[in-house]
């Protein structure tokens, strides 16, 4: 029997590494160049396989799929509750979002309300972790740039937010802070102050980082009216978050279809106006504000009440009780030892990611493990539209562009 | 190799050592004078310890990161925890140029051979630090898309956590230093004294390492 090589297998192979000529005469023929997938500017594991003419890229090729790690697979095998460390661990940036999109497709599921408190812990926490992913793509974007003290700058503040996150779960980054039904535990005495503190100071910081960056006429020129991408053909791609505001388009799912009581918060959404990389910069720097009135407000409205849903049959009970309820410690150790379970069905939960949608799609058949659970990652879908945006410009742009396009391939190859 | 700084406490003696090192240089210092002024001021050591001193304090790591643990390893730079008060802070893009790997995040099985190579293009001495889970034992995920580390490649020094604090990988690079300058602290056994890690000898005379090849043919072993 012959051996059938894959889809995949096949597509791999019909990449050529060789020079192409493109049939314009020996002076102008074609390299073809390897760039990854260990390369400082690939911002992970990402290996382009891009096609030159002189400096001029004519068509570059993703290679993804050195850091796949079998996720989705993986969270076949466990149990809801067990499910959200690993699929935290997918977009290693933004992990409060995956958690958010599973534990809100499983809540979907279950058909449970979050308590008012929790919903807004939620937005504090996401909030805070849009600040975190936005200044570590400034810092090494900058960096790719480089614009080196940028860096410490950025890393400074993020050192902050990761203490805030310490201090309410006790994990620097993969907290594991979201619970089906609501959160871990209430945030801690003192967070509020700290956190107020964090909040004040921001804004001068990403003042002082604008100041550092647009004063200086190396970032200018190379961010200014390089690669746009027009925003029909970015829809046309499926490429949502920052880089589709930047072509104008305010597709923002925080204001289209709000979650975790979203629609209570008065913000804005950041747009560019042409299109190209500066206005890419430009749209995430905003959102950092934008990002720091609504943890703001959340904090300042935070209601009172249980962090988690009283639900016994979802969420542990409460400590205490375990010492002087029998149903609590059955309960307890039901959930521990096998988990709960959730009615058959599908579920698609998407969020607002820093990326851009982040969706998570459950399929569950009735028993303690889910049937399926996939992601739609936005770094995945957004790294098509690398090639339309770099074709015909310099590769110096190509290297500024993949910075700006901010792709984790953690979750692009999840 | 220890560098032993004493605290000057009296002004005239510290005067007196002025002097000391000034005759010294103008050849006035002689016989037991200039053998005691040697044996307190100048140090002598292997070329050997000096080399393996000054290659622990100034090792330029390699940019490579993998996932998760590579946020946590550019921390390290960052003004927190500061590499470079250790003199590790040039990191470098060139495996021909870098002393260090730092593997930082999962391997998964076509990244394997990809590091590998990595690591053959780095000129002795090299070292490598596995940092965090999923690249010392595959971690959370345990599944068919990773491979620890150990399995392709040499690793001095593992570093645990999902992902390690940065504090936790400075003690580890400080572990690595001092496994590079040569002190390194001994071995779990020695440490805690362990005790049941005797090896029994045939007694034909035998070298030790003999002892560890089992002579038995298969079906032969009583016992076993």
């Amino acid at each position: 029997m012959a051996l059938e090589t894959s889809d995949y297998r096949q597509r791999e192979e019909s990449i050529t590494y060789s020079t192409e000529s493109a049939g314009q005469g020996e002076t102008h023929e074609l390299l073809t160049l390897n760039i990854g997938p260990h390369h400082p500017a690939t911002h992970g594991v990402l290996r382009l396989i891009a096609t030159l003419e002189g400096e001029v890229v004519r068509d570059i090729k993703p290679i993804i799929g050195y850091v796949h790690t079998g996720i989705e697979k993986t969270a076949e095998d466990k149990a809801y509750w067990k499910v959200i460390p690993v699929i935290e661990r997918m977009d290693y940036v933004s992990y409060y979002f995956n958690a958010m999109a599973f534990c809100g497709a499983v809540e979907d599921l279950l058909g449970i309300e979050v308590p008012e408190r929790a919903q807004y812990l939620r937005v504090i926490h996401l909030e805070l972790n849009r600040i975190v992913s936005h200044l570590i793509w400034l810092g090494t974007s900058a960096l790719d740039l480089g614009a080196i003290s940028m860096f410490w700058y950025c890393f400074r503040e993020r050192e902050k937010v990761l203490d805030l996150m310490e201090m309410s779960s006790g994990q620097r980054m993969h907290t594991r802070y979201f619970q089906v039904g609501g959160v871990f535990e209430d945030i801690p005495r003192g967070f509020a102050r700290k956190l107020s503190g964090f909040l004040a100071d921001m804004p001068t910081r990403a003042d002082q980082y604008a100041n550092l960056l647009e004063k200086n006429q190396i970032v200018l020129e190379r961010l200014r009216g390089t690669c746009p991408l027009d925003e029909a053909s970015l829809l046309a791609l499926g490429v949502t978050g920052p880089l589709l505001r930047a072509a104008g388009n305010p597709w923002d799912l925080r204001k289209a279809a709000p979650y975790s009581s979203y629609d209570k918060f008065q913000f804005r959404i950041p747009v560019g106006t042409v299109g190209d990389n500066y206005d890419r910069y430009r749209v995430r720097h905003a959102e950092i504000y934008e990002s720091v009135k609504i943890i703001e407000q959340a904090l300042e409205g935070l209601p009172e009440g249980p962090f988690i849903t009283p639900d016994r049959k979802v969420a542990l009970p409460p400590r205490h009780e375990l010492a002087t309820s029998m149903e609590a410690l059955i309960h307890h150790f039901k959930l521990v030892t096998e988990g709960f379970r959730v009615p058959p069905g599908e579920s698609y939960y998407p969020i607002e990611g820093p990326r851009g949608e982040l969706g998570c799609f459950v399929r569950a058949d009735g028993s303690g493990k889910p049937a399926r659970v996939h992601m739609r990652d936005p770094s995945f879908t957004n790294l098509q539209a690398l090639a339309p945006m770099v074709r015909d410009s310099y590769i110096a742009d190509l290297i500024a562009t993949l910075a700006m396009l901010d792709p984790i391939l953690g979750g692009i190859d999840r | 190799m220890e560098l032993k700084r004493e605290p000057l406490t009296d002004p005239s003696e510290f005067r007196a050592r002025q002097l000391q090192s000034r005759d010294l240089l103008r050849g006035d210092l002689e016989g037991e004078a200039l053998e005691r002024y040697v044996e307190k001021s100048i140090m002598t050591t292997t070329l050997e310890k000096a080399v393996s001193w000054s290659q622990g304090n100034s090792i330029y790591p390699m940019t490579f990161g993998l996932a998760c643990c590579a946020i946590e390893m550019m921390s390290i730079v960052g003004a927190r925890v500061d590499i470079a008060r250790f003199g590790w802070e040039a990191f470098r893009a060139s495996p021909r140029q870098a002393d260090l790997l730092i593997l930082s995040g999962r391997v998964s099985v076509k990244m394997a051979p990809v590091i590998r190579r990595i690591y053959d293009q780095m000129l002795e001495p090299r070292w490598a630090i596995s940092m965090g889970a999923c690249c010392s034992s595959m971690g959370v995920f345990n599944n068919y898309a990773l491979v620890p580390s150990d399995k392709f490649m040499p690793i001095d020094v593992h570093v645990p956590g999902c992902p390690p604090r940065p504090e936790a990988l400075m003690h580890g690079i400080l572990r690595l230093r001092d496994k590079i300058q040569g002190h390194s602290p001994d071995g779990w056994r020695e440490r805690y004294d362990a005790v049941g890690t005797e090896e029994v000898l045939d007694g034909s005379g035998a070298s030790r390492d003999d002892a560890a090849i089992n002579l038995y043919p298969g079906g032969d072993t009583a016992g076993a």
